[in-house]
């Protein structure tokens, strides 16, 4: 018999604050995270606004010497384990059964670039022997566990946008089938930098929206493209008999995962919904639910034309009249586009919606657009019984994964 | 130049670059038993000292260092400094 598996720790590191009270209090308050770019000169690039994590000290997570090996992304990484292992209680468990799965979009390329300015400028001798563990995309996996010196399956998945629900998606199927009992589950993204503005803007991906506050919009009309923003975020999963044994504080039971892909453009959603589809009836398939049961979406939401339409369609496909009675909402609108870390923060959104009995709004959701027609959460945040909640990701590649979150029933 | 003055740096930029404190940093400090440094550190390490000194220390030179005075006694030897 399959195993049943549960949240139990959140750790949230992200704009719109770090840790489970301040994020979450932002969240519930329709309290944005996207402002001016601090950490570097904008004025020659065509996005000056991103969700940026400030104020952040890595020595407050890691000992001098491992924040000088490692870049922002294992930053991030390591700092969003630790709080939400704390937020655990600090369970104790056995290390060979305790994994990591920590993911990411990009990786550390805050050093390759870093590295490569060296490189090209001075030569070949002045390149740093820290450059390859610095940017590996499976950096923060391996940092977490030699933190925590814990020995169980460790990996990562490098799916863009996807990669943090993939993770938490993955860790969740280990448990459930027996092959650990923890799991350290998160995402984490530090690519907010010159050269990716550029990039994603090139793409016509990014919103080109001057006032910060107003510049996330997903589901509303005038939304032209979503906020860049950096941050990392890991969820504990434990064993839910082993969670309830130690007497641990449950958040929600992971209760279904689905996985597809679009197999359709590298960076555009199918606009029919057709992957999105997919995912979410295979999420809903494994937890053993219908669409009309489901309370609560967080949806993936990012505030493209493209994939707010997209979702939306998806939506109403999947449910059929039950859309019009769903509430969704896109916690984008606050933290802005969190990449490779979106999913394991969205899916501790989720958690903290059923556990708290409210739901963060989707903000500045002024006109509405006539494809984008379901009940977005405009604006305030609204007192409901969510008992089940699902949180979509889609990823650049094409690659979906929905997590359905459940109010633990033991 | 004079060797003290060398020492002083090189202890300075491996302190800073070990990330350890600089009481610890000593001439007798062995890198790996004493101030817990890698390969990897070290060849960092070495790049910080060719910066500082403009001197070049080839890998295979540093193969036989295993202290921090014998680092300073490398760098003091490229920039022709006796004791």
């Amino acid at each position: 018999m399959p195993r049943r598996v549960v949240v139990t720790g959140i750790g949230p590191v992200t704009p719109v604050g770090v840790g489970v009270t301040e994020a979450w209090d932002a969240l519930v308050a329709g309290r944005g995270g996207v402002r001016p770019i601090e950490r570097f000169d904008t004025s020659e690039l065509p996005v000056r606004i991103a969700g940026e994590v400030l104020d952040f000290d890595p020595a407050e997570f890691l000992d001098a010497k491992e924040v000088r090996r490692s870049d922002r992304v294992s930053h991030f990484a390591v700092a969003a384990a630790k709080l939400a292992w704390r937020d655990a209680g600090e369970p104790s468990v056995e290390p060979t059964r305790t994994g990591v799965l920590f993911s990411t979009g990009i990786g550390g390329l805050e050093s390759l670039l870093k590295q490569h300015k060296t490189f090209l400028e001075r030569g070949a001798d002045r390149v740093s022997p820290f450059m390859v563990p610095q940017l590996m995309p499976n950096a923060a996996a391996g940092h977490v566990a030699m933190e925590f010196g814990f020995s169980g399956p460790n990996t990562c998945i490098v799916t863009a946008c996807a990669a943090g629900a993939h993770a938490v998606g993955e860790a969740y199927r280990y448990i459930k089938d027996g092959l650990a009992d923890t799991f350290i589950a998160g995402g984490t993204e530090a690519s907010v930098l010159p050269l990716t503005i550029a990039a994603f803007s090139q793409m016509q991906a990014l919103t080109k929206n001057r006032d910060a506050s107003k510049a996330s919009r997903p589901f509303d009309k005038d939304r032209n493209g979503f906020v860049l923003s950096e941050g990392a975020c890991a969820l504990i999963l434990e064993d839910a008999e082993g969670a309830v044994a130690r007497g641990a504080r449950i958040y929600a039971e992971i209760a279904g995962y689905g996985a597809s892909a679009d197999a359709y453009h590298i960076t555009a959603p199918e606009p029919e919904g057709y992957g999105a589809i997919l995912a979410i009836q295979a999420c809903l398939t494994d937890a053993g639910e219908r669409p009309e049961d489901v309370d609560y979406i967080n949806a993936h939401g990012t505030s493209t034309q493209l994939n707010d339409a997209a979702e939306t369609r998806a939506i109403k496909k999947t449910f059929g009249d039950a859309a019009y009675r769903v509430a969704v909402s896109s916690t984008k609108s606050m933290t802005g586009h969190l990449l490779g870390a979106a999913g394991a923060f969205e899916a501790g959104v989720a958690a903290l919606a059923i556990t708290n009995g409210l739901i963060p709004p989707t903000i500045n959701y002024e006109t509405p657009d006539e494809v984008c027609d379901l009940d977005y959460v405009p604006n305030e945040a609204r007192k409901a019984d969510v008992r089940l909640a699902l949180s979509d990701s889609f990823g650049f590649g094409g690659q979906n994964a929905v997590l359905a979150v459940k109010r633990f029933e033991p | 130049m004079d060797k003290a003055e060398i020492q002083e740096k090189v202890c300075t930029i491996l302190a800073e670059q070990l990330a350890v404190a600089p009481d610890k940093v000593t001439p007798a400090a062995r890198f790996s038993e004493d101030l817990d440094a890698d390969s990897l550190d070290l060849v960092e390490a070495v790049l910080a000292l060719e910066e500082e000194f403009g001197v070049s220390i080839p890998e295979e030179e540093m193969e036989d260092v295993k202290t921090v005075g014998e680092a300073v006694d490398l760098v003091a030897q490229k920039l022709g400094v006796s004791a």
